[in-house]
């Protein structure tokens, strides 16, 4: 699925939601069945700073698709990296690069943003876009 | 609340006017944040708007009838200030930044003669600001820097103090209150015991401020740093006192305007205290809004207040202890109303960012006292802080919203 189509699916399930509750349900959910996070990666280097709880992000290219391993301590944390790996995981570096990183905010998870800008999320966004960059210009600077 | 009391909480509530808004789509703010900064009275709010209205102008300078008058307020707001805290002078209280600041200040002054082997204990409960200031000047005349331990209730062994102290000992650098354990140290123990040993006792006030009835005589430490946002005043301002003679023979710390006596390209003499220390324009609606928050709360009971935040202490402390898997740290039976805990197999992120959304804001991480943490094997700590405004209701609604959260995590 592409990203956009990835967060089209997710604002029709958080249509869904009344309430902020059944919204933290689902992330929490999400938090405590997010894919096991290989453990060799379990370093500084992987690490994304962040004040309230730990991340960590482990981005790798398979064929022409960028991929990502991530985890944090806190299990909402956990929850929101999981609906951003349904966004880029397995996308396209270009297909990153193209997809705005305001789709937090139209999800109604705008106040979590800010609270996440100090728990590291944001740096991850960041981080991932980083990344699909890096990749990016290898590929345009290989093919030209 | 006490039948005894005559302690009315929602009179002093109704100062306040960030109390009365709604967060998070018409939910009433539970405000449990108060260690972190407390909120700030109608009186504070006028006192810094009338300055600014009417009297805006720069202090100790301008021969016009605007700058005599700011220069009146700021002086009366160090007299208001001194007088708070017991100061046996004006001249011994110094503005500062904040608590932050002021442990700068000390930590670059107070060891210029220090050798290298000199020693300065620190606790192993202090925040960062009472760690860092002191590391660097230590690093830089290569002194040793030994740390008091923390025991399991988050209580410090006197006798641990004293055999810390070294004839080599030349500062006690330590927290009147934990901001983290809550604790409330015997710090006019630990000053005697510094007296007696020839080491000068410096004290981060900045948790106690707020919360305390604060005498530095009665202390008997050498020198005491708070914030005034901590003390229902404004952000950006803060207080140093140091015992005159002390503070006196300490050597300037910013250069800049106010601190000279004569400046010359071949040299510059020094203003006396605590002029010497205030480089720069000043915050002036700092002190003045610092002084109106002072004359506020002298105007109720410190007993009683006193006594009304211990009650909600003891009454959120008394519902958590029955919560499965809640870990306290700090339990000391002389402690402030701060409340910081764990909770098995829950981040303190997680229980924070729920209780946000019901309206009620705590604290979570490592609140600037890695150390500490370390010390309890532990990451982070979430963190509920009450203030004389705080009631039963507010108490209650954490506990349940507490409750809820731990739910939904598990």
């Amino acid at each position: 699925m592409s990203p956009s189509a990835a967060i089209n699916q997710l604002a029709d399930d958080f249509a869904l939601f009344s309430d902020w509750e059944d919204k933290y349900a689902y992330i929490i959910d999400l938090g405590k069945h997010l894919r096991p996070y290989p453990e060799q990666y379990r370093t500084d280097e992987f690490k994304v700073r962040g004040c309230q709880s730990q991340v960590w992000l482990h981005p790798h290219v398979e064929g022409n698709t960028v991929h990502f391993d991530a985890d944090s301590d806190a299990v909402i944390v956990r929850g929101l990296i999981a609906l951003l790996m349904r966004v880029y995981d397995g996308a396209t570096a270009k297909e990153i690069l193209d997809t705005p990183t305001d789709f937090v905010r139209t999800l109604g998870l705008a106040d979590h943003l800010s609270q996440n800008r100090a728990n590291g999320l944001a740096a991850m966004l960041k981080q991932i876009h980083l990344y699909a960059l890096a990749v990016q210009s290898r590929l345009e600077s290989a093919s030209s | 609340m006490t039948t005894t009391s005559t302690y009315d909480v929602h009179t002093v509530r109704a100062a306040f006017p960030i109390l009365q808004r709604t967060v998070h789509g018409g939910k009433p703010l539970v405000y449990l944040d108060h260690a972190a900064t407390a909120q700030k009275p109608q009186a504070v709010l006028d006192a810094i708007g009338h300055y600014y209205r009417t009297t805006n102008s720069n202090v100790h300078r301008g021969a016009h009838a605007l700058s005599a008058e700011a220069t009146a307020a700021f002086e009366d707001a160090r007299a208001v200030i001194a007088g708070y805290v017991g100061a046996a002078r004006n001249e011994e209280i110094v503005f500062t930044s904040g608590t932050t600041d002021g442990l700068n200040l000390l930590a670059a002054t107070v060891l210029t003669s220090a050798q290298p082997g000199d020693e300065i204990l620190l606790t192993e409960m202090e925040h960062h600001a009472n760690i860092v200031p002191w590391q660097m000047v230590a690093q830089q005349r290569g002194l040793a820097i030994r740390v008091v331990p923390v025991r399991d209730d988050g209580t410090i062994s006197v006798d641990d103090v004293a055999s810390l102290l070294t004839e080599r000992t030349k500062v006690f650098a330590c927290a009147h209150v934990s901001n983290v354990l809550g604790t409330i140290n015997p710090i006019a123990e630990w000053s005697a015991l510094c007296q007696a040993n020839g080491t000068r006792c410096i004290v981060d006030g900045a948790q106690a401020i707020q919360h305390c009835s604060v005498d530095v005589q009665a202390l008997g430490c050498d020198a005491y740093v708070f914030s005034a946002h901590k003390l229902f005043g404004p952000t950006g301002f803060g207080v140093l006192w140091a015992r005159y003679d002390f503070l006196d023979a300490l050597p300037p710390y910013r250069g800049g305007g106010a601190m000279i006596d004569r400046v010359t390209f071949s040299g510059t003499t020094f203003n006396a205290i605590p002029m010497r220390f205030e480089a720069g324009t000043p915050h002036i609606e700092g002190a003045i809004g610092t002084a109106a928050a002072i004359r506020w709360l002298q105007e109720i009971d410190t007993t009683e207040r006193i006594a009304h935040e211990d009650d909600l202490l003891r009454h959120t402390t008394a519902a958590m202890t029955a919560m499965d898997g809640l870990t306290i740290l700090g339990t000391a039976s002389h402690k402030v109303g701060i409340i910081s805990f764990v909770v098995d197999g829950i981040h303190a992120s997680d229980i924070g960012t729920l209780l946000d959304n019901m309206g009620i804001a705590i604290r979570a991480g490592h609140h600037c006292t890695q150390p500490l943490h370390q010390r309890f094997g532990i990451d982070a700590s979430a963190r509920a802080s009450f203030a004389l405004t705080s009631t039963r209701e507010e108490a209650d609604m954490f506990v349940e919203g507490l409750a809820k959260a731990i739910r939904m995590l598990r």
